[in-house]
């Protein structure tokens, strides 16, 4: 049986059918048809469906779409605003911090989430700040690098 | 360098950056047509059992259910990797042979209906004595897990150059040691996924995270039993694949099979978990290793004895273990050596290509014992490998003609920054924590030379706004491919990066391309696509030489303009020449060609190793610092540097982020990582339990590359990013050997471990 839910994302709202079973990572894919946000191992380990909810960064694979009635979701499609990227993708595109690019959106919006609570991470922060997000292409340096970049450039926003 | 670059040897952001940081790139699982079906794969449950019936009829029955197949339904192909008899079905025939292998696949409306439908297909098994060891499997008595392959042998190299038996008996120094490696995962995050849709006129579509996707375009015509020319795949975004994506399997069968047969696009995405259990790993091996030296620390023997554990099927098995027993003869002089291989059949995950592909585990075999000979020799770890480092112009005695090679170079510097690293040491330290510096050498492949299709090909158009578009038949999986090829095409005809639009692998459009595999799409089709450029520089020029009234041979293509050499006022943009070309009297379509493969070299024979496998071969040096906590067992690696010789690199940022990526890779396969089974059974099948490195893990790094350019490669370019994964392993369990005075032969090194051989030192070695 379906019922339907409002959701809010990325600024507008949904009237979704759902399944109550079903998690907001396959509401946001299947439903809502943002595909940004990835499914790498939908359960809790890889970091690759990482979203921003109400300011934290959230596992979207792990919640349920019911519990995210009345919550701002912002997705990886809502981070660029005018046509502008956000200088945390910026950061990324410029400093060599994507590969294949899986994992990027759920990195970007972990990172995020990180820079709105702290905006001037120290290197220890950013690595404790992503380590629940799983990358076998970059090794990681070139987006911990970006990280910091994106840190500094933001004052000037 | 070679000064006047304007794209070669830049730090250029990668063409597909902003797609993939905002979401929009889409990979095979984003994909959907209208009327997408669902399907999922039911997989065996034994390690070895025979299949006497499936009944599917309760599954058929479930609403929402559209079909469900078997492999009674195929026409029984089996693949095998680059051998002619294949040995593996995309769904099972008679038995199964790991826990994983496919048996059924159900299509449905959504994928929880394809899952509950899985449930109801009941399978009768007759269940037979599983072979889960590889030394086991090849006694007499072990059960034949593929009635073709006595002795569970699946691949046999047998490689035999100069006396080494003499050799032996002439060293004033002679060590063997049994050497294992654990089995270990690709890694990727992109689960595999697959779409395809079938027509009513008997044509194929398929997209799927392929990193070759002409593997996938041959077998798929041959699983189907249809043309080749009904067959089309196309290239979405690749999310990783270090070998893991190379060849087709069971999840693009499923798709096309279930679409023939509904009449319906259908898209399967196996979870990660499937990925973990059901799909490759790298090559589990034992290597009793003999390494004869004279007391200056010349090499002058080499004898291996390796069981490479390759799971259920033959994959692209043949070539890893020739190539494992082949590298000892790089990166250093080795007048003698033998070699014998046998790669073992056992009822586990099949084993196939991963990033270093065979070369790690050898070079993990030899390096550590190099170190542990030069210390009982009372020599230097960094001497006693420059005294043997090939130099430009050898011939290894299988066949490897060494052209450019900066292995020297790189040694010599890792001496140097050895040095500072010791000074940098502080003194007063933790006495808990021991620190040690650790080095290891690797030579590698750019791009291997095998029999069958090798050729890269390109295909440029041009457009009246000075736009280009690049086609070639490679894929990139992350490593940046994509980005670099254009920038040779724009270096070529004096445009930037960004005036390249590049188009991805599609069989009906691009040329054919062997795949991504071997460090080959740089150095290969790299030259394809300047060939390609310069044929379309040659027939603009004549265009250009028409209007300016000059020779073509003085054209210059550079600043999006072209002139007359010596006279910079004849000039033109290069978009206002593309239209002279094209809508001046009859008119011209300017399209450029360019194909390429080494000449000239002889193709590897896998039994016996002769041959020279690649037209380049790239060196370096890897120096790895750690810290061993003696309290816990844990160990630290604080930071890696290495010396590469990569010839003229084309884009350092990229290639900087392939070392990187390789080399925390390598930290993963040397510490942490490891598959654990249980009667076959994957027990740690999920990326909590199987620990690939985290960001707490990205060490400090440097990176230098030799002043080498390679004469046959793109801009002087070579391999860059995957032969380093070979050399991070032995530099860091020589430094961890340097820190506590223990050798480890067995990887990996996992905080148990050291502590277990940190109980036993002095007693015992390890």
């Amino acid at each position: 049986m379906k019922k339907q839910i409002k959701l809010k994302v990325n600024g507008f709202e949904y009237d979704v059918w759902i399944k109550t079973h079903w998690t907001l990572l396959d509401v946001l894919r299947d439903e809502i048809g943002l595909m940004g946000t990835k499914k790498g191992c939908d359960r809790g380990e890889c970091g690759a469906c990482t979203v921003i909810m109400n300011g934290e960064a959230i596992l979207s694979c792990l919640v349920l779409a019911t519990q995210c009635r009345g919550k701002e979701i912002l997705t990886i499609e809502g981070l660029a605003r005018d046509a502008k990227l956000d200088p945390l993708q910026d950061a990324f595109v410029k400093h060599g911090a994507i590969q294949c690019g899986f994992c990027t959106p759920g990195m970007i919006m972990a990172s995020r989430a990180l820079l709105n609570k702290t905006p001037h991470p120290t290197v220890e922060e950013i690595r404790r700040g992503l380590s629940g997000n799983l990358c076998r292409c970059t090794g990681y340096i070139k987006i911990i690098a970006a990280v910091q970049k994106a840190s500094t450039t933001e004052e000037h926003r | 360098m070679k000064e006047g670059y304007v794209n070669i040897g830049k730090r250029l952001p990668r063409i597909d950056g902003i797609v993939k940081a905002t979401g929009e790139a889409k990979f095979a699982g984003d994909l959907s047509l209208a009327g997408m079906l669902h399907a999922k794969i039911l997989r065996s449950p034994y390690p070895h059992a025979r299949l006497l019936h499936i009944h599917t009829d309760k599954a058929k029955r479930l609403s929402g259910v559209r079909a469900v197949v078997t492999g009674k339904e195929t026409v029984g192909f089996k693949a095998g990797g680059i051998s002619a008899t294949g040995d593996e079905p995309y769904l099972a025939l008679d038995k199964v042979r790991f826990i994983g292998d496919a048996v059924a696949a159900v299509a449905a409306i959504d994928e929880e209906t394809a899952e509950e439908a899985l449930d109801l297909i009941e399978v009768e098994y007759e269940e037979l004595p599983a072979v889960l060891d590889p030394v086991a499997a090849m006694k007499q008595e072990a059960p034949l897990i593929h009635d073709h392959a006595p002795l569970n042998i699946s691949f046999k190299t047998d490689l035999s150059y100069g006396d080494v038996d003499k050799a032996f008996r002439e060293c004033d120094y002679v060590r063997e040691d049994r050497f294992e490696t654990a089995p270990i995962r690709h890694g990727f995050i992109e689960p595999h996924a697959a779409l395809a849709s079938w027509d009513r006129s008997g044509r194929l579509s398929f997209w799927g995270s392929k990193q070759s996707p002409y593997f996938t375009y041959r077998n798929m015509a041959k699983a189907l039993n249809i043309p080749l020319s009904r067959i089309r795949v196309v290239q979405p975004y690749i999310g990783g694949g270090f070998g893991g994506k190379n060849e087709m399997f069971n999840v693009d069968f499923c798709a096309a099979l279930l679409s023939r047969k509904t009449g319906r696009p259908v898209k399967i995405v196996v979870s990660q978990e499937e990925v973990l259990f059901a799909y490759r790993q790298r090559h589990p091996t034992i290597i009793d290793l003999k390494t004869g030296l004279k007391k200056d620390g010349t090499l002058q023997a080499v004898e291996a004895h390796i069981i490479a554990d390759g799971g259920a099927y033959l994959s692209i098995g043949a070539l890893s273990l020739y190539l494992m027993c082949a590298f000892f003869c790089i990166p250093y002089r080795l007048p003698n050596m033998k070699a014998k291989g046998y790669r073992v059949y056992t009822n586990t995950q099949p084993s196939c290509a991963m990033r270093g592909h065979g070369v790690p585990q050898s070079r993990f075999a030899a390096e550590v014992q190099l170190d542990i000979a030069a210390k009982e020799m009372g020599l230097d770890s960094i001497d006693i490998r420059l005294k043997n480092a090939l130099k430009p112009g050898e011939t290894t005695p299988n066949g490897f003609k060494i052209t450019s090679c900066g292995l020297e170079e790189s040694i010599m510097e890792s001496k140097r920054i050895i040095a500072r690293w010791i000074e940098e040491k502080p003194k007063d330290g933790d006495k808990k924590k021991k620190s040690g510096i650790g080095i290891g050498c690797y030579g590698y492949v750019s791009g291997p030379r095998m029999a069958g299709h090798n050729t890269a090909g390109a295909v440029i158009k041009v457009h009246e706004d000075g736009g280009i578009s690049l086609f070639t038949g490679s894929t990139d999986v992350g490593q940046g491919s994509d980005t670099v090829l254009s920038q040779i095409a724009a270096e070529v005809l004096g445009a930037r990066l960004e005036d390249i639009r590049y188009g991805m692998v599609d069989s009906d459009i691009t040329p054919l391309d062997p795949g991504t595999f071997g460090s080959r799409v740089t150095f290969i089709t790299g030259n394809a696509v300047r060939i390609a450029a310069e044929d379309v520089r040659n027939q603009l020029a004549e265009v250009a030489a028409n209007t300016l009234e000059a020779n073509p041979k003085d054209i210059v293509f550079k600043d999006r303009k072209v002139y007359v050499a010596g006279s910079l006022d004849r000039s033109m943009p290069f978009s206002k020449l593309v239209k002279i070309a094209q809508y001046s009297g009859t008119g011209k379509t300017i399209i450029g060609r360019g194909y390429w493969a080494p000449e000239g070299l002889e193709v590897p024979n896998f039994e016996t190793g002769r041959g020279n496998m690649s037209a380049a071969y790239s060196f370096g040096t890897q120096v790895a610092e750690v810290e061993a906590d003696t309290d816990t067992g844990m160990i630290k690696v604080i930071r890696m540097a290495m010396i590469h010789d990569c010839g003229q690199p084309i884009n350092e940022m990229l290639m900087e982020g392939q070392l990187e990526g390789s080399a925390i890779g390598g930290v993963g396969h040397t510490l942490t990582e490891e598959i654990i089974r249980k009667e076959g059974q994957t027990m740690n099948a999920s990326l909590l339990e199987y620990r690939i490195p985290t960001t707490v893990d990205a060490c400090r790094m440097e990176i230098y590359h030799t002043e080498t350019r390679d004469d046959l490669g793109p801009f002087g370019a070579k391999e860059s990013g995957e032969g380093i994964q070979v050399a991070v392993v032995p530099a860091i369990v020589n430094a961890i050997y340097d820190a506590i005075g223990v050798p480890f032969k067995r990887i990996p090194v996992t905080p148990d471990v050291v502590l277990n051989a940190l109980k036993g030192k002095g007693q015992k070695e390890v």
